[in-house]
């Protein structure tokens, strides 16, 4: 299912560049520190973050997510 | 022949919440995944654009600080697409300055409101009936509430239970009847005893009930005293 934070052509819409501009900055973030950043309910930062891990964009290692080499191109 | 009635499983307080997918006004979810930690009021309505589901969906809006306070997160549902939940919301915020900030998820085919037992042919067999389902942090039901097409809920009466179970689960205890985290008084106003104006159902009526006197938000939203 999408219609989320990636358009059906692949563009990312604004809540997936704040999310990625934000893991560009600092780097590493959990899901519950992202939505305390981001002022964006949990239940929609998860579903996020799950559409951007599917793409490629970011990636989850040991409960913490990071932007790609194909996240920062997008940025 | 003897006829044959089609018996729709229903989930119970106990069991796990049923996993589905779905589009919401706030995008795609995952559920219950998505909303591990925090407490659920996952409730549905029997329309959009109808004026008893408008009185209880500004009713939750109003006391969403209430809901933040206790962890929890609302989850509206109906029969409805996303198209008309995001038009029926922005006309609520237009005519009453609310906005819903919580997300309603779209069921067209009603395969959610089936997984969870929230259409009750006996009363309707296309809209839900008013469902309540409250789903702890890890994602276990833990209390159920149904009202009729013609009754709105009481939403202070949702935040008592909530307390109830938090409470429970906190201190290992029980609550006895009309048990209250606080001494309170539930004011109630001259507002609180009007009662809803059924919906015209043809244009024609629609476009005469705004002159009949009613006390109106719009059209299909009237609202007029007994007394």
């Amino acid at each position: 299912m999408s219609q989320g934070c990636i358009s059906p052509d692949g563009k990312p819409a604004e809540r997936a560049l704040e999310l990625l501009k934000l893991l560009l900055e600092k780097k590493k973030l959990s899901d519950l520190e992202i939505a305390e950043i981001l002022k964006r309910p949990l239940f929609q930062v998860r579903s996020s973050l799950r559409e951007l891990e599917k793409m490629g964009f970011i990636e989850k290692i040991e409960g913490f997510y990071g932007i790609t080499e194909k996240g920062r191109r997008l940025l | 022949m003897e006829e044959v009635k089609e018996i729709q499983p229903m989930p119970r307080i106990g069991d796990e919440a049923p996993k589905f997918e779905a589009m919401t006004t706030m995008g795609p979810i995952s559920f219950p995944e998505d909303f591990k930690g925090q407490w659920v009021v996952f409730f549905s309505h029997p329309a959009d654009f109808t004026p008893v589901c408008s009185t209880e969906f500004l009713a939750f809006a109003k006391m969403k600080e209430e809901f933040d306070k206790r962890n929890v997160q609302l989850l509206g549902l109906s029969i409805d697409s996303n198209f008309s939940h995001i038009a029926w919301i922005m006309n609520l915020k237009e005519k009453t300055g609310v906005e819903i900030s919580f997300p309603i998820v779209a069921d067209v085919d009603g395969k959610v409101a089936r997984l969870y037992g929230m259409l009750h042919p006996g009363e309707s067999s296309t809209a839900t009936v008013r469902a309540v389902f409250i789903i702890d942090p890890n994602g276990k039901i833990r209390a159920i509430i149904y009202y009729p097409l013609s009754c709105g809920r009481n939403m202070k009466e949702i935040v008592r239970l909530i307390d109830a179970l938090q409470t429970a689960d906190k201190y290992g205890v029980a609550t006895p009847a009309n048990w209250v985290s606080e001494p309170q008084v539930w004011e109630y106003t001259e507002e609180n005893t009007k009662v809803i104006v059924p919906p015209p159902t043809t244009y024609e009526d629609a476009v005469k009930r705004l002159k009949e006197g009613y006390e109106c938000i719009d059209w299909y939203f009237c609202k007029k005293s007994l007394k």
